[in-house]
């Protein structure tokens, strides 16, 4: 609780005790009346001051100015008991908002809070810590376990496991070797590490991180716009409706004026938007929070909205549906097994750093003997001849086998590339070599389809055959292979030309040569965002991680929302115009304005705290 | 160019719609956005006009919420 808080809350608690015991003490006539107008100054006293000098200001029509005509004028009707609990209640109700905001301000700002606060430099032989903003490029930091990694770097020495679960929603730690590359953000668990910087902080990831969230709520949502819009106009409207209530039906139909006056004051205690106009934001702002607590940036609450109405969802396949390196996926051998083949090619390529050597390698695991190898002649576009215990080994692709005349090799059944193996002219098999697909994009394509989304689609600059047996393998709607970039962009344009009215298209990639089309895509999400600023600038949502089934969470995240933003929307405005209405009739006492005020607020705020939570999403 | 300030003691939703409304009336500001959640103003504006401009909004805002603190 914060000062201004707690002064509050003492407030409404005298005022209580003062209400309490002007209505059970056995006082009657003046003294009675004297103990209720101080419970009124009590629970209201600074609404009245406020109004006052707003209205010195030449603002009339506020919520403090309603609340003081309402409360005063019930007063004046001898209404005592109503005046107060008018105004205490609304007390409560604020009270209660402005609790609720800073608490789901501090869960949120919990969740942001990876700024790291110091570095561990080598000075003069001693270790001292320093403002990251003065560690440069190129020094070297000193991380020790339970410390946050303060700026991206690569490990120069030390072995330890990182958790990166702040910045990407991922629970599982992560090892890190000598030369691998650590990002800023995460926490160093097990081992002490020295890193060798590579950027200075104001570049670090969580510099760039902490920039997008705080800057993310900057871009308001459709729904935001129109409640504030809507309440600028629905304040007046309700006060002239009031006016016209106190004073139109008795003129016309005779009778006192008593009883539309009393009607009238209870409009002006439902005139106050406040419900809405603070569970809107407040949902977004959850929405995007509990998104972020799953390693998903969401960069406005505009995006947001956007997402719930995707229901084409279009991908980049290298890097975003796939590993986007290459590795071993299948081996042929003709007469050896296929150990054996894979140990003869990987053996003939070692020499080269080729992907697919390096590939072939990575398979193969184990150390290679290269001084079996002699006279290596490397013969370019085509592959690689040697000798190998006396014998000449030939590994390349078909057109390496036809030039040397070997005879049996052909094209595999298998998307890749082919690296075909030849001993002495004769064909020994093929070992294939593709890009992988991650482990979870199947089930990613899966869990878009059961949300909603219709039309899944990949873009790749890929040949044909490769683009098809992955589309295949994963269930995609559609495919287009072999794009140049520039194709790319105009495949999305004829997507966005098919899309139905109020609907949505993202584009999923990994912000590697497709920042056109991420612009252009109605949603633009860039995946392992982390490291790479052209995705971070130009993407709508950033995923920390590279798994695309993060994006289905993200567009449950954003429906779940955007129904809750719906919920609070028709509760609120349905509530006060049935209060209203029946208020006008002389149905509704001040009690049930009161309800519908404050008891609306607090009911639309609890639902609004519903959007932070994403347990469910983990 | 672009300047975000903290509103400290924001406290009502609608005083944000409120300042927003008015910070994007005064003379050169480009695009102004208030929000409630983080307690932040943007403000965008041709660089010469920024500091008049942020006098000027430090002055409606103190008129509008006089509990706001404006903190540049």
């Amino acid at each position: 609780m914060t000062r201004k808080q707690k002064k509050q809350l003492t407030r409404i608690f005298l005022a209580a005790a003062i209400y309490a015991a002007a209505l059970i003490l056995p006082l009657t006539g003046a003294v009675q009346v004297a103990l209720f107008l101080v419970g009124y100054v009590a629970a209201g006293g600074d609404i009245v001051l406020k109004a006052a000098k707003n209205i010195s200001h030449g603002q009339v029509f506020d919520e403090n100015f309603l609340m003081t005509v309402a409360t005063i004028g019930a007063l004046l009707l001898g209404e005592y008991s109503e005046g107060i609990a008018v105004m205490l209640f609304y007390q409560v109700g604020e009270w209660f908002q402005s609790y609720a905001v800073s608490k789901s301000r501090q869960s949120i700002s919990s969740l942001m809070d990876i700024r790291p606060d110091y570095a561990n430099v080598e000075r003069d032989g001693q270790l001292v810590q320093v403002d990251p903003e003065e560690v440069a490029v190129g020094d070297s930091i000193m991380v020790k376990p339970g410390e946050r990694i303060p700026l991206d770097g690569v490990v120069l020495t030390g072995t330890s496991t990182i958790d990166t679960s702040a910045l990407t929603g991922e629970s599982v730690p992560r090892e890190v070797l000598e030369g691998d590359e650590v990002i800023s953000g995460c926490i160093n668990q097990s081992g002490m590490l020295t890193i060798r910087v590579s950027k200075e902080f104001g570049e670090s990831t969580v510099a760039k991180i902490l920039d997008l969230v705080e800057n993310s709520s900057s871009k308001k949502s459709k729904s935001e716009n129109f409640i504030t819009k809507f309440a600028r106009y629905y304040t007046p409207a309700v006060v002239v409706a009031a006016a016209v209530l106190a004073v139109v039906p008795p003129l016309m139909m005779g009778g006192s004026f008593l009883p539309w006056i009393q009607r009238a004051l209870t409009f002006l205690v439902i005139s106050c938007p406040c419900a809405l106009v603070i569970s809107i934001p407040l949902s977004f702002f959850g929405g995007i929070g509990g998104a972020s607590k799953c390693g998903i940036l969401i960069k406005g609450s505009n995006y947001l909205e956007a997402l719930a109405q995707v229901t084409t969802v279009v991908f980049d396949k290298t890097g975003t549906l796939t590993q986007g390196s290459f590795e071993v996926t299948a081996i042929h051998p003709e007469h050896a097994t296929e150990q054996e083949l894979l140990g003869l090619a990987a053996l003939v390529e070692s020499y080269s750093d080729h992907p697919i050597s390096l590939s072939l390698k990575k398979a193969w695991g184990k150390e290679l003997d290269s001084s079996a190898l002699s006279q290596v002649e490397e013969i370019a576009g085509h592959g690689v001849v040697a000798t190998v215990g006396g014998k000449r080994v030939a590994a390349g692709n078909c057109k390496l086998m036809a030039k040397l005349g070997v005879q049996g090799a052909r094209d595999c059944e298998l998307a890749g590339t082919a690296v075909h193996v030849a001993v002495d002219g004769v064909y020994q098999g093929h070992i294939i070599i593709s890009d992988v697909v991650k482990p979870d994009a199947k089930e990613a394509i899966t869990a878009l389809k059961r949300n909603g989304v219709r039309k899944t689609v990949m873009l790749t600059g890929d040949a044909e055959a490769v683009g098809k047996s992955v589309a295949q393998n994963l269930g995609l709607d559609e495919y287009h292979a072999e794009l140049l970039p520039g194709d790319k962009v105009d495949e999305l344009e004829k997507l966005l030309r098919q899309k139905g009215k109020g609907e949505n298209l993202a584009f999923v990639g990994d912000g590697i040569n497709d920042a056109p089309v991420l612009t252009r895509a109605d949603v633009g999400i860039a995946m392992g965002g982390l490291g790479s600023d052209a995705a971070i600038e130009a993407a709508d949502i950033v995923l920390m991680d590279d798994k695309p089934s993060k994006i289905a969470t993200a567009i449950r995240i954003s429906r779940k929302t955007l129904g809750i933003v719906r919920q609070n929307i028709v509760f609120a405005l349905g509530v006060k115009a049935i209060v209203l209405l029946l208020g006008a009739l002389g149905y509704a006492s001040m009690w049930a304005a009161v309800f519908a005020d404050v008891g609306v607020s607090v009911i639309a705020i609890l639902n609004a705290i519903r959007a932070l939570s994403v347990k469910e999403y983990k | 160019m672009k300047k975000i300030v903290k509103l400290i003691d924001l406290d009502c939703a609608n005083c944000a719609a409120k300042i927003e409304n008015a910070i994007q009336k005064i003379d050169g500001v480009e695009k102004a956005s208030v929000s409630f959640m983080t307690q932040k103003m943007t403000i965008e504006a041709p660089e010469g006009r920024m500091d008049a401009i942020l006098q000027e909004a430090k002055k409606l805002i103190h008129k509008l919420e006089p509990d706001v603190t404006v903190q540049l």
